[in-house]
Order: structure tokens, then sequence, then C-alpha cells
């Protein structure tokens, strides 16, 4: 139970305060430890100092009173002992005989008295019963609180020990067997040690704590504001960008990890947004091409209507001057229709490009003569900055000849009356292959097209697979796109996933019998995509595993970039993704908001993209990318 | 004895069988209506017609349809296919198909007119056996036009004899440029008759063009006279041949 609760605690902190908590564990560890050895060594090294400075001052009153002792003054000795022992830091000397009769003492009113043998003071020589003869040194000094509650007091007993001079004294006090004939108990309070013991218990306590505190703190500051304070940014930006934000970008704060990861969530973030606009483009112009067709045939007929009744009047009312002229503006008004409806047509059909070898310098250099004598009227120049090393890339001259025109005629309408300058630079640059591998062609071992273009996934059309299930059977779309994902399956509900995948056409079998898919075990599927090999695919739903090795092994692409600036009006920001679009103009009645939309579409079937850089007042840049081996 | 008229028009669009019957009732020809290719079908059972215009795309019996089921009435009646869905492809399918002409809606009463004429001369002519041998090895897009490929990679293109001669004698020839893309179906020239109707040449092969024949260009008559060797048009780069030769007849 308690455990669970601090597991839930523990699993809702975050990173930060995780890792302040592992560091500050750790600190408090390691000084505790030196705090208490610290302690240790600090009090045994001044009870050590105070042991030795009893043991010196014993050795001391024991040799200044020997003589005394061998002459008999005992009232010297007194006198010695008393005087000795009234010193501040020491507590009492006295001399006990070998009976435990104390005979000297600085406490005077103790002398004559019998001393315990159990007693605190005779118990290290007396404690095994037979009295010791030799005591070590270390063994002669004792601690003990005479009561309880007071403060602690150091003992040290010295035996005298019979000498010659002692049983040849003129006394003859001593008989000569005797070993111990005494001994001399120095005892010193411990008070004052024990005071610097705790003074310096307190120091050290304090400094641990306040090392404690400070390390946390600093580490928490750090950890937030060099590890929280981005992860938060980092978590809050993929929220955002899950919730369809996809403008949002991160501030790049510093060079170290999370800097860099800031840096390529940017880049990630730019790259989605940019994938996402070209998907939404594609899949516009795939249905506005259908809407296309359909108005074009719907409207065909009225429109015929129109024009043989209003040229058939024309020519039936050639000596009607008044009618004449408003029936020629009909008519011109009509075929004004045709043509508009005949590019909608050619919109729609976005005829597959016939490719063959071009030369994009050629291609430019036409365009160009094609509309260059309306840009020495309007006082623009052009410049050409082409790479004479161009290589050459596969597409169709002639679309591309219908972009670049396009281009450069948007390029004067920006720049107007007042002239400037179209500059066109060329570049070749490397790309990685990621999600740019588009299947075109597909087939079946009898070769047999799988491709479906009347199911387009995201504007492309689609490969198509027979597929069987437990439950019945059906048809696959796969997204063209490698690596996408994309799969429609019609398998009636709960028929289970597909089993069998078979060509369209012939029904061979393309099951990938030698290979079960590497991510869920699943049944794959294996069709050859020229000029890559063979393509396998698990459709397991939600699995989407793909290989395309061919198009893995073909690593970057090369691809020719081409950039169209002018110094124009330029576009603002908020139509920059707009002018793609179909539709969308800004020339007024002058155009019909066609021309980008079918320049997009012809780049995209080269298999290259088309992008717009532009700057108010400063001008506008298109860079076209095709892809040199298409 | 079965009924006769000059014109039988089918389109599922009432206004525009209205609009081809007045232009040519204007030109003195009779015109009789249909809404369907079935209705159409069944006309022809008890009526002859000198020429029939049918819609491409209608419901149920459509262009193609009614196509091979005239043939196989063994009617020989030129058809001109109209399409209001101007994809090229389906108007040089009907060309294969047997269709004599084939003219992309919405069209003007002229066009409309120029294409009859050219039809029913060019029925006429086919009747009388007048035209000259298309040689082996040429392609032709109905009577229209032909494609010849040549040694290298080259399309050499022209007008079929049978088209020249219906149009006969030529005013004028209005062409391309070198470097001009052609599209197969497409119109790549257009021919001016003497009584000025504009008679559009569609072209049986994409391309880009190579090569103008600069003698046809200068004069016209050479069409006339040789269209199958010095009166050719166009001297194109295919971007596609062999796919589109095999929409072609030989």
């Amino acid at each position: 139970m308690e455990e669970n609760w601090l597991k839930n605690i523990w699993h809702s902190t975050g990173t930060g305060f995780k890792l302040t908590l592992a560091v500050c564990t750790t600190a408090l560890l390691t000084i505790s430890v030196f705090a208490y050895v610290n302690i240790r060594s600090h009090s045994a090294s001044l009870l050590a100092e105070v042991e030795r400075h009893a043991n010196q001052l014993s050795e001391s009153v024991r040799l200044s009173t020997e003589y005394d002792m061998l002459l008999n003054h005992r009232d010297r000795v007194h006198e010695s002992i008393k005087r000795v022992g009234n010193q501040r830091s020491i507590q009492r000397i006295r001399v006990m005989n070998k009976a435990g009769m104390i005979i000297y003492s600085s406490d005077a009113a103790e002398i004559g008295r019998m001393v315990d043998k159990k007693g605190e003071s005779c118990y290290m020589c007396h404690a095994a019963g037979r009295p010791l003869e030799r005591l070590e040194i270390k063994d002669r000094t004792r601690v003990f609180r005479p009561a309880p509650g007071s403060s602690r007091i150091l003992g040290t007993i010295t035996p005298i020990y019979n000498a010659p001079s002692c049983w040849t004294a003129a006394c003859h006090a001593h008989p000569r067997d005797r070993v111990v004939l005494g001994v001399l108990d120095v005892t010193m309070p411990l008070a004052e040690v024990d005071k610097d013991i705790r003074r310096g218990q307190l120091e050290i306590a304090v400094f641990a704590l306040s090392a404690i505190l400070a390390l946390s703190l600093i580490t928490g500051f750090f950890v937030k504001r060099l590890v929280a304070a981005p992860v938060a940014e980092l978590v809050e930006a993929t929220r955002r960008i899950a919730g369809g934000e996809l403008g949002h970008t991160i501030p790049e704060r510093a060079d170290d990890e999370l800097g860099l990861l800031a840096k390529s969530f940017n880049k990630m973030t730019q790259k989605l947004s940019e994938a996402r606009l070209q998907l939404v483009q594609s899949d516009k112009l795939a249905s506005l091409g259908r809407l296309a067709a359909g108005v074009a045939h719907e409207i065909n007929n009225p429109l015929t209507g129109v024009l043989t009744y209003s040229s058939f009047l024309l020519k039936r009312t050639k000596d009607r001057p008044d009618l004449q002229e408003d029936l020629k503006v009909i008519v011109h008004e009509a075929i004004r229709s045709r043509e508009i409806v005949k590019s909608l047509l050619d919109f729609a059909r976005q005829s597959v490009p016939r490719k063959g070898e071009a030369d994009i310098a050629a291609i430019i250099v036409r365009a160009e003569t094609v509309v260059g004598n309306q840009f020495s009227l309007k006082n623009i120049k052009m410049v050409k900055q082409l790479d004479p090393g161009l290589p050459k890339v596969k597409a169709d001259a002639g679309q591309l000849e219908q972009v670049f025109m396009n281009l450069f005629v948007n390029a004067a309408d920006a720049i107007g009356p007042g002239g400037g300058l179209i500059t066109v630079s060329s570049s070749v640059l490397k790309l990685p292959p990621s999600a740019a591998a588009q299947v075109r062609k597909a087939v079946c071992p009898k070769r047999h097209s799988l491709i479906d273009a009347g199911t387009p996934i995201a504007g492309k059309p689609s490969v198509r697979l027979k597929v069987k299930g437990s439950g019945g059977e059906g048809f696959l779309h796969l997204s063209a796109i490698y690596g996408a994902g994309g799969q429609l399956c019609d398998l009636p509900r709960g028929a289970g996933g597909p089993e069998q995948f078979a060509c369209p056409d012939c029904g061979l079998s393309l099951n990938n019998k030698n290979l079960a898919c590497p991510k869920c075990g699943g049944v794959t599927y294996a069709f050859e995509a020229p000029p890559w090999g063979m393509f396998e695919g698990c459709a397991v739903k939600g699995c989407g595993w793909q290989r395309w090795q061919g198009a893995d092994e073909a690593g970057h692409v090369e691809f020719v970039e081409l950039r169209v600036s002018d110094t124009g009006c330029g576009i603002e920001t908020d139509n920059l993704q707009k002018i793609f679009e179909p539709f969308y103009s800004t020339k007024g009645q002058k155009g019909t908001g066609l021309g980008l939309a079918v320049i997009w579409g012809i780049i995209d079937n080269h298999g290259g993209t088309i992008s717009v850089e532009s700057k108010v007042g400063a001008g506008t840049t298109f860079i076209v990318r095709l892809p040199v081996s298409a | 004895m079965k009924k006769r008229a000059d014109i039988l028009v089918i389109d599922d669009e009432p206004v525009i069988t209205r609009a081809v019957q007045k232009v040519c009732a204007a030109e003195g020809m009779s015109v009789d209506m249909e809404d369907g290719g079935a209705a159409g079908l069944s006309r022809l059972e008890d009526s002859s017609y000198g020429l029939i215009i049918c819609d491409l795309m209608m419901p149920g019996v459509g262009g193609e349809q009614f196509l091979a089921e005239a043939a196989r009435l063994g009617v020989s009646t030129p058809v001109i296919i109209a399409t209001g869905y101007a994809t090229l492809e389906n108007a040089v399918a009907s060309l294969a198909h047997g269709a004599i002409d084939f003219i992309p809606k919405p069209f003007t009463s002229e066009e409309l007119v120029a294409a009859v004429r050219r039809a029913l001369r060019c029925d006429q002519l086919r009747r009388e056996a007048a035209g000259g041998a298309c040689p082996a090895q040429y392609h032709r897009l109905g009577c229209l036009s032909w494609a010849k490929a040549e040694n290298e990679g080259s399309v050499l293109v022209g007008a079929g004899d049978l088209f020249i001669r219906s149009i006969a004698p030529l005013k004028s020839l209005e062409l391309l440029r070198p470097g001009d893309e052609t599209i197969q179906g497409s119109a790549c020239a257009v021919a001016v008759s003497e009584d000025g109707d504009r008679h559009p040449v569609l072209c049986p092969v994409s391309g880009r063009i190579a090569e103008v024949n600069a003698a046809a260009a200068a004069n016209p008559a050479l069409l006339e006279k040789e269209p199958y060797s010095d009166g050719w048009l166009y001297r194109v780069l295919p971007s596609s041949l062999q796919e589109e030769l095999g929409r072609l007849t030989q």
C-alpha cells in the first residue's frame, strides 16, 4: 500500500526533481559519514591530549615526591600534592597504599579513608581478583562519571613500585618482597574537553547541513535551468505539435545536447509541416482534378449550346450590323469559356510527363525567348547564373518549359512597370531518400501492373493487391510512398487481417513465404517495384513494416536546384502557403489562378519539389528541385 | 424502302441535338435526332443517313458501343464522334474503332459545318475508292493523319490523303514551329480550305517537333500531290512512340 503510494509519487515527479534528489541523497550520505568520522577523531584526539597530560602530570608528581618519600618527609609530600592538586585543571591527586588507604590527597578530608577495591580507581588492577603487578600505560587511564548527570572525569593510576632505595631507606617502612607499594591517582575534569567536543560536533553538523543545503539548491537551480526547463519546453512543444500547431518552434539556447535536441526538433517540425503541406496539396489537387473533370463534362453541353447558337446567329445576321457586335461578344466570351474549361481539363489530366533527357539550361533559354520580348518593354533585365556542368535531368522538356515560362511571367508581373531584375541560378545538391521514394511501377511476376490510379492515397496512385482473409476476400490499397504506412483494406469487418495476397489480374500469389514480418511476425507480401527491386511489407493493421532494399541502397538522391528570383513586390507571409492552391490569384481578371497549381503538379509528377521564399518589398524566389535520375 | 435523311444526331442533351439540327438545316441538310445510343441504333433499322454525329459519353449505349453495334449491323454510314469529355485518348480510340472524325465539344457552328462537310466528302471519296493507298508501315490516325517511324528514332508525320482530298483545294496551311510540343489527338496544324473553313489536322503522335517541312509550308498543294512522301508536315522526336503506335491503325 505504502509502497504503491511512494511509487506513484516517484512516477509523478519530474526528472529534474529526481536528479536533484539523487545528487542530494549521495551528498547527504557522503557528508554524514565524513562528519561522523571527523567528530570521532576530533573527540579521540582531544581525549588523548588530556590523557597524555594526565600521565605526564602523574609521572611528574611521582618523581617530585619520591625523594621526600624516601626521606619520609610526609608533610612535604603532602604539601607538594596539595599544591599541585589545587590547580584548576586537576580535580584531585591522591596516593593510596597497598591496603587501599588514602595516605596523601589534595583533598585533606579524604586522608586516612579506605578505598573500595571494587571502586573505579582500583578496578583496572583488581578486576580479575588477583591484583596486577604491571599496568600498561594505555590501561592506566579511565573515564567515568562520579554521579549520573555530572560531567565526565579522567583518572590516571600510576603504580608506585618497590625499589632498592625503598627497602634500604632509613624509615624501613617497606619490606623488600613487595612489588607495588601503592598507587598515585590523578583525576582531571573533562568538562572543558566535553564542551570542546560538543562545540566541534555542532560545528561539523552545521557545516554538513549547510553543505547539503547549498548543494541541493545549486544542483536544483542548475538542473532546473539546464535540464528541467528545456525538457519542459520540449514537452510543451510536442503537445502543441500533436495539437496541430506545426509552426511552433523551441528557442535554441545553447550548443549542448539539449540545444542540439531543440535544433533537430525544430528542423523536424519544419520538415513535418512541409511534408504535410505537400500531402494536403497532393490531396487537394487530386480532388480538384476530379471536380474539374466533372465540371468540364457538365459545363460542356450548355456551353456547346451557347457557342453553336451564337455563332450560328452571327452567321445568319450578316445583314444586321446592330446585332453583329453583340453576337460577336457572346461568341468571343463563349470561346473564352471554352479555353478556361480546356485549361481546367489540362490541369485535371495533369498529363503524365513524357520524360526524356532534358537540358535544363536549354529549356530555360527557350522559355526566356518566348516571354523575353515583354521583358524589354517593361524594363526588366534577366540574369542567368547557370552551372555549365549541370547534369541532364529525366524530364518532360515541354512541361518544364511551361513551368519556367510561367515563373518568368509571374516574376515580371510582380516587378511591375518600374522595371527590375530576374535572376535564374542553378546548383546540384544531394538529399536523403527518406519518404521521398515513391513506388511508380509495381508488377506481379507475370508483369501485370499493380498500380491503381483510381484509388489514390494522399493524392498519389496506390498499389492494389487482392487479399484473402479468414472471413472473405477484397482489395488492399497501399500508399505509394515508401514507409508512409497508408493503406486501405476492404475486407469485411471482423474477418481478420489479410492472409493471402495475389495479383488482381492473374491471381498469382504475392505472399512472401520466406519471411515473417520482423516487427510483428505477421504474413508479408512482396512484389517487384522497378527500378529498385522487391518491395516487401506487412499488412497487419498498425504494424506497417515495409522494406524496399533498392531504395534504401540507392541512398542520397541527386537533385538539380533552380532558383528563380525577382526584385518584385514580394508576397505576404500569410499568402505564401496559399499560392500553390488552385484558383488562388492576385492578378484578378488577368489570371485563372491555376498557373502555380499546374506548375506544382508538373514538378510533383517529375518527383521534384517546388517551394517559395519571399520578402515583401524585396522580392520572391521560387526554388525548383528536380531529381537527376528520376 | 428505308427512310432517308442526311444526318442523324445522337446526344443525351437536347440543346446539342437541336443546335446541330438548326445549323445543319441552315446548310440545307435534313436532320433526325435521338437522345441515346440504343434509340439511335433502332432508328438505323428503318432509316438510312449520310452521316451520324454521336456523343461519346451517354448513359446506356455510349459512343464506342454505338460504333461497335453499328459495325456489327453492317451500317457503313460515317460517324463523327463528339465528346464533351475531351480526353484525347477517347478521341483516338474512337477513330481506331471506325469513326471518320472527332469533334471536341464545345464547338462553333463553323467548326461543326466544316467537320460535317469534310466527313461527307471524305466518305464520298472513300466510296469511290478514290483515295491513294496508304503505304505499309505507315500508322494512321483514322483517315486524318499518318506517322512513319524513321531509322534514327524520329517520326515523320503527315496528313492523310483522304483528309486532304476532302478539303482540297487548300488555300493555306498553318503549322507549328520547331521545338513545339505535340500531343496525340490534338491539332498540330490547321488546313484552310478554299471556302475558308478551318480544318484541324490531329497529330498521330506526341513529342517535340524537330523539323517542319518548309516546302509544304510554302506550297500547300504539295500535300495534295504527294501526301505520303514530299507532302509530310513534321519530323517529330516522339516521347512514347511504342505505346502510341498501338492506338493507331496500320
